[in-house]
Parts: structure tokens; sequence; C-alpha cells
């Protein structure tokens, strides 16, 4: 959140740089120590940066994203939320793919109003630069000697081709962490095939047991919703740079780290990819082996989800409906029993739950401590008291967008409160705080570089 | 063997079902030293049942499911119920540097096991607190699993057939709360490193699934829609979708984005004249005719098998790939290749087929170490050897259904 003062500026001019933040973006490379003795900190704004310093996990971190539409940036994205200093490189004029991507205000495409790509780089600077001349090659090797993390989800092999492979920058920053997320690996047979978020889903498993409960298997699974499968390898690449970040501190020493989105996916969905393995079961979208009543039932004005892996669960589902009369069958005595009967009983508490409200359930089920919840909508999310109460919404601006409301974080820290330091870049927003402050170009040079289309 | 990055990080975590316990697994992937405090009183229901395959396990030490969500792990035997259990608890928190706990907000600081009560013996300690909907607010005590999640979250609603109900979740749900919750403990352990000072931190199951459908909540910020659910498809590119193919219940998912992989496409299924047709001659076309592309591409695909489908269009430039079931991934060579799935030997299952870590580091590896622990297993190294007890107080406490 931002406080009044930076809230007032922001509103007043749209964008503004503040000295004590520029500070936090501009500061190279890593320190853990001898932060707060810095020299570089005027005295009268040494308190304010000792307490950022305090405030922010990732204080002092410096990455490099070089990645286009949504696991790359979420990786990122979660980095600079927690108070790390992200520079994004975007292709000059065409920019991130991800400015193309809805959602857009009125649907009129903009490549600055793409809620998309507002969301995923909130908090970064932008930079443009084409890696690919030569010129844009040696910049790029400049601005790695000044980081510590560099993300990037180039094609397998291209990033060596190019000269800017791990082998390449390990030289010039033996401290560099690189993280290359790739649809399949670096490695491996499939290494070179392509994979939207679409064929991710359904290549990890995920997609096969989706929709559930489906009653016949005769129409095809689906991909989980949205683009879940590109920002769930965004969160678990963020895992990897975050261990190699704290290894780091103790040895100095960076490394390079090889994900594939495809066993990201994987990997939250461990114990159902073992069971033919292990069991030699398949388990299909139809769930009917392995059903519990309850899952995903109508009511009268939508749906309700129930699960009642314990017994205490069971009674205060039946205590709930009333204790019907067909909940002392033997049938209904344990779980295995109700298991094997899950179709009857379901039918059953479909009976009661279409005659109630999915609030009236809901909050009636959980004073009981029965697991059950509404299906929410973007729109339930929104004008949930509860996401309210705990701050998950966050008022920003961004300059072309206008006011909006965004979500914030699922984790509340208590010394790195979530933040909204500043908003998505623009396209090229940040060429001359990175080329002319940090690098020390000249501004007739950016405009030489600009019109050879470097950056 | 090379050390993991987390290695000299020791966490204790009071976690039980899928959420907490990958969490911690996840950094003793890492090399973190996780101890798992649990109890015969009340069995993690991991150990006791299996939500994949309907299993109920007669013993505590039997459960593949378990084992998955454990590995490299250390367990410890402690009755919360009884005071002397709470103060070797404190203890073992004390030479810890984490603490995580998923039980129902507010039970922890009851048993005095909160962040505050533990800070006192151990002031830098980093703890996490997972929970359904968070530690504070009207819906704090509300109790979900994965499926309450992901409907919480928003995830249910946009997943499934345009005319179907929303989707029912399971493992995966728990999962990503659980990836949610290690990075937060990482982010505070980087934190420490530079300040010396531990945190505590609140973090929300709901919230974990929410944040990943932020685009979506944009669309109702921006235009008051809400958006539900479409299958397959996307919201601007075509064809995007899944198609039948030869055998029972196989399906491969093609998207399409750029001209180029239309073409691409159009060439391998031999039809050239699609290339030259006005309706597909550009995105915004495709996308409005997507459902006679669809049609066109499954009546291609339905006799013709997955894996040489997607070879022959990967070789076109085209993004395509089989759905897989557990059977499907088991017997895939490039994930064989890539060694996803690992044999560990377990001391009561024997043989088991777990899931390895998500990376490869080129210097401080993720890895499996060994098998997920027996109930209790290392009660004697963490109370002796850490503690310093002696064996037979350890034995007396465990008489008295203390450590137990």
């Amino acid at each position: 959140m931002l406080n009044p003062v930076r809230k007032a500026l922001f509103s007043c001019f749209g964008r503004v740089h503040l000295d004590s933040r520029q500070h936090i973006f501009l500061k190279p490379g890593y320190h853990f120590t001898k932060i707060t003795e810095d020299k570089a900190i005027p005295t009268s704004k040494k308190e304010d940066s000792t307490k950022e310093l305090n405030e922010r996990a990732l204080y002092g971190v410096t990455v490099l994203e070089y990645c286009s539409m949504v696991s790359g940036p979420y990786c990122t994205k979660i980095m600079a939320d927690l108070g790390a200093g992200v520079i994004k490189i975007e292709p000059p004029v065409d920019g991130d793919p991800a400015r193309k991507m809805p959602p857009f205000p009125g649907d009129s495409p903009h490549p600055e109003k793409s809620g998309l790509f507002f969301y995923l780089n909130t908090n970064k600077q932008g930079i443009t630069l084409d890696p690919e001349t030569p010129e844009g090659k040696k910049i790029f090797l400049e601005l790695v000697k000044t980081v510590d993390i560099l993300v990037e989800d180039s094609p397998p092999g291209h990033m060596d081709k190019m000269g800017l492979g791990y082998k390449d920058l390990c030289t010039i920053n033996k401290g560099l962490i690189v993280m290359s997320i790739t649809p399949f690996g670096l490695t491996g047979p499939y290494r070179h095939y392509k994979g939207h978020a679409l064929n991710i889903s359904h290549v990890s498993g995920q997609a096969y047991l989706l929709p559930l409960i489906s009653p016949h298997s005769d129409r095809p699974p689906v991909k989980a919703g949205g683009h879940t499968s590109d920002y769930d390898p965004g969160l678990v690449a963020m895992v990897a740079v975050l261990a190699a970040l704290y290894r780091k501190g103790i040895s100095g020493r960076g490394q390079h780290i090889d994900m594939s989105k495809q066993q990201a996916l994987i990997s939250m969905q461990r114990v159902e990819s073992v069971t033919y393995a292990n069991s030699g079961i398949v388990m299909t979208r139809t769930g009917n082996r392995t059903r519990m009543p309850g899952g995903i039932l109508p009511c009268k004005d939508g749906h309700i989800v129930v699960i009642t892996p314990e017994d205490h669960q069971w009674k205060a589902l039946m205590t709930l409906m009333g204790n019907p009369e067909w909940s002392k069958e033997p049938w209904c005595r344990d779980m295995m029993a109700r298991s094997r009967h899950a179709e009857t009983i379901n039918k059953l508490l479909t009976e009661w739950t279409t005659r109630h409200t999915k609030e009236e359930i809901f909050r009636k089920g959980q004073a009981l401590s029965c697991p059950i919840s509404p299906c929410q909508s973007a729109e339930d999310l929104i004008n949930s008291e509860q996401l309210k109460t705990r701050g998950f919404f966050a008022d920003v601006n961004h300059p072309i967008l206008g006011p909006l409301k965004m979500p914030t974080s699922a984790s509340r820290l208590s010394e790195s409160p979530w933040r909204f330091e500043r908003p998505a870049p623009l396209l090229g927003e940040s060429n001359e705080e990175i080329y002319c402050e940090r690098l020390g170009y000249g501004k007739e040079e950016l405009e030489i570089l600009k019109s050879k289309g470097v950056i | 063997m090379k050390e993991g990055p987390l290695k000299g990080v020791r966490l204790t975590e009071f976690t039980s079902a899928w959420a907490g316990p990958y969490a911690t697994c996840l950094l003793g992937f890492l090399g973190a030293e996780i101890i798992k405090v649990e109890s015969r009183v009340r069995l993690d229901h991991a150990r006791t049942l299996s939500f994949s395959t309907g299993r109920q396990f007669a013993g505590p030490d039997e459960s593949e499911v378990f084992d998955n969500l454990n590995l490299n792990k250390k367990s410890v035997t402690l009755n919360l119920k009884e005071p002397r259990a709470i103060d070797l608890a404190i203890k073992l928190a004390g030479v810890s540097d984490v603490v995580m706990e998923n039980m129902r907000p507010g039970v922890m600081p009851r048993l005095g096991l909160g962040y505050e009560a533990i800070r006192e013996t151990k002031p830098d300690l980093i703890y996490l607190s997972s929970s359904a909907c968070g530690q504070k607010g009207p819906e704090k005590e509300y109790v979900g699993y994965a499926p309450t999640f992901a409907a919480m979250g928003g995830i249910s609603w946009i997943t499934g057939y345009e005319d179907w109900p929303p989707s029912n979740f399971m493992g995966a749900i728990d999962l990503r709360s659980a990836t949610t919750a290690a990075a937060s403990i990482l982010a505070a352990l980087v934190q420490k490193q530079r300040t010396g000072k531990g945190q505590y931190i609140d973090m929300a199951s709901q919230e974990s699934i929410a944040v990943l459908i932020g685009d979506v909540m944009l669309d109702y910020m921006m235009n008051q829609r809400i958006q539900t659910r479409r299958g397959n498809k996307d919201s601007r590119i075509a064809p995007h979708n899944c198609y039948r193919c030869s055998g029972e219940d196989k399906w491969i998912s093609i998207a399409v984005a750029t001209d180029r992989e239309w073409e691409g496409l159009c060439r391998t299924m031999d039809r050239p004249d699609l290339i030259r047709d006005i309706r597909f001659a550009a995105p915004e076309e495709r996308y409005k005719y997507q459902d006679e592309l669809d049609r066109i591409i499954s009546e291609w695909t339905r006799d013709k098998e997955g894996y040489e489908l997607m070879a022959s269009l990967q070789s076109a430039g085209v993004a395509a790939a089989p759905t897989l079931s557990s059977e499907g991934l088991f017997k895939d060579p490039h994930i064989r290749d890539r060694g996803v799935f690992l044999q560990v030997e377990h001391p009561v299952i024997g043989k088991d087929w777990v899931i390895a870590p998500p990376w490869r580091f080129s210097e401080t590896p993720a890895q499996v170490n060994r098998h997920s622990p027996l109930l209790g297993e290392h009660n004697e190294y963490v109370f002796g050897e850490l503690l310093g007890m002696s064996s037979v107080e350890i034995r007396r406490l465990e008489q008295e259904k203390v450590i137990y």
C-alpha cells in the first residue's frame, strides 16, 4: 500500500520517481550485510532507507527478466512484490506479447492497457533491448554484471547460441543465478517442442482428470481455467530461485537452474501421478473409483462444494440437513460404505442443496465445522468481506489505465508487507534510468541505439 | 554427495494432510532438515487414507500418499494434549530456524505454541501459519480442503465446459498452497540472512489460488465481466482445443497462435486449401470460425495415434501434445529421460514410486535422500541428540504417552 504522500503524488502526476525508491532499484549487487553503511545514501534519507531495508524481504536483490507472457514474468513478479529490483527486458517496438492479451478496458486492445500485463509486471522496471544485435548483446552482458538473478524463457540452446548461455555469463558474474524456464526442460527428447499452457496442462496429467466430476468420458478432458497452468510454473520456479539466492548468501556463488513447466505441473499433482506406477490405477475424470459423497453440488443460486473425509464432518453435514432418515441407513455408516453408495447419496444431498442458497449452506455449514464452500466467481472474490478484511486487494494507479484495484499476495509477511512501488512499466519506460543512470550511456547514444532498433 | 542449497536450515512442522506437509517437503528437497511433529492420538490422514485410490491403510507406515508428501523428513511423536509435550515442542522450536503449522486458526496459540509464545524462546524465529482463509477476518475459522480452496479461490468457477457445472479439484490445489508457503518461508529466510530478524507469515490457501487468476479479476475490475468456463478454448487464439485420437480416451491438445503455425497445421493435415480459405486467413477470423475448425481438426485426428500426431505437428512448428493419464505419464519417454519418477525403498511399503523435485540445480542439487519417516522414527535423535534428553527419560515419556 502506498503511504498518503506517495499516493497523492501518484494521482497528481501519474508517475513520480522518488529518490529513496530509486535507490532500491538502482542498488547494484546483492549484499546482505553492510547495506546500512552505504555511503551513497544521504544522511537525511538513511533512516527511511534502513526502514525500507528491514521491511522488504528481497531488498537489494536485483533481477533481470528476459521472458514473455506469463510464467517467467509471474516468477519475477512475486520477487518484485517482495522488494527485489526487477528489470524486465522487452523486445523493441512490440514489447512483451502479453501486452496484446486481454483483459482490456472496454475490450479495446492497447499495448499499455492489458490487465494481464499490468498484473504480472507491477513493481518492475521495464527496458527495451534486442540482445540478438551485437550492441544489444554487449548491453545485455553489462546488465548481467550488475544483477544477482537472470530469469529467462528462451527455447533450449538459444541463449548459448547468442553467447549468453550460463557458461558465458558465469565467467563475468560468478554469483549469477540463472533460471531457465522452458516447456519441457533443457534436456530430453521433447526439449525443442513447443508448449502453450493448454498443451502443458494436458501433457502434465492435470487436464486428464478435469472436469471433475464428469458422468462419462465422451467429452475431452479440459485444461485448468484461465492462465493458471502458466502461473503455476512461475511459482514453482520462484522457490528454486530463492533457495539458490539463500545459498549465494552463504557461498557467494551462483548457479544454473533448469525447470520444465511440464515437470512443475506434474510435481504439483504428484500423488495422483504415481497411482498407475504404484497401484496400476488410472484415475479418470468420472471419479468412479474414489468418489466420496459430496463434491460440486447444485444449489438454488449456483454451486457449492463439500468434502467430508472425517466422520465428524459428515455428521456436521447431516446436522446441517436436519439428520434425514436415510442418514441412519447402514450405507451411511462409515466413509467406505458411503463411498460405495456415493451416487445414491449425492442424489439425496442434491435434493436438499437445490432447495437452499449457497450463502445459507456455506454459513450454516461452516458454523458446524463442515468443510463446505460456495463456488466463487471473480465478482464474489472482489466482494468478499474476508478478502477485504485481509487487505487482499490494493488500490493502485496506472498512468494510462487510471485507478484500479488489484490482487496483492497470498502471504502476509509481518516484516515484508506487500507494497505498491510502481505500476507496470510503459514500453521502454526505464530505458533512461537503466541505460544512462545505471550503465552510464549518454542520451545521444540512446537515440542512436533506438534508431538502430537495439533498444 | 553434493549439498542442497538450504543445508543448515532446520524447520519444525506441525502440519498434516497435503498443503502443509508438501510445503516443508519442498524445503527438504532443497536440503533443509525437516522435523515433523505428529501423534498417534490423531494420525495425519495422509497416513491412513488415499483420496486418489480410495485405499485405507491398516497401519500408520503403509501410505504411499504420505511417503510422496513427506520425503527426506524426520518424525517425532508428541501428544500435544500433555503440557510436558508442549514444553518439548517449544524446546524443539527453539533449536529451529522455521516453524510451520496448518492447524485451524487459534489452535496453536491455545496450545501455547503460537508465534508470540515461541518467539520468547527464539526471538529470530520464522513462523508460518497456513490455513484455509487466513488468520483474521470473518471467515478465519472456516475449514477446508483442496476442493473448497479451489472453489473459494475462483479456479473451480472458470474450469470446465461452457455448459457444465464448475470443476472439482484435488491435490494440485493443496500443492499450489504448499508451494506458495515454501516460497514465503524462503523469502523470510533471505530477509533473515540480511537482517538477522525472523517474522510471522499468515498464509491463506484461498488466496494462494486467487492470485493465479489475477487477470480474471482484473477483467471484472475493468469491464464488470464475470469470466466463466470455456473448456479448452482461449480468449484470443484458435484453433486451441483438445481433440480425440485413436484408442480409448486418448486425446491431443493443439494450440495455434501465429499464421506460420496455422500453415504448419494445414500442411500437416494435408489441407493446403485451408491456408487459402478466407474464413481462416487471419487470427481473428480463425477465432471467429473456431467451431468449424475444431470440427475439421477432430475429423482428422480421430483415427490417428496421439504420439504420432505430436511428432508430425511439432516438426511443423505447431504446439501439440497428448493428454496424459497417470499411465501415460509413467510410460512417456521424455518424462523417463528427465527422471521424473523415482523409486524409493520404504521399509514397510517396499519399492515406492514418487515424483522427483521439479528443478535441476547445477551446483546444489534438490534431491530425494530417503523415504518418508516412520511414525516417531526420529524420537531418539531429536529428543536425545538435539534436545539432550537421556534415553531413560525418553522411554519414560513414551510410557507416559507424552512422546506418543
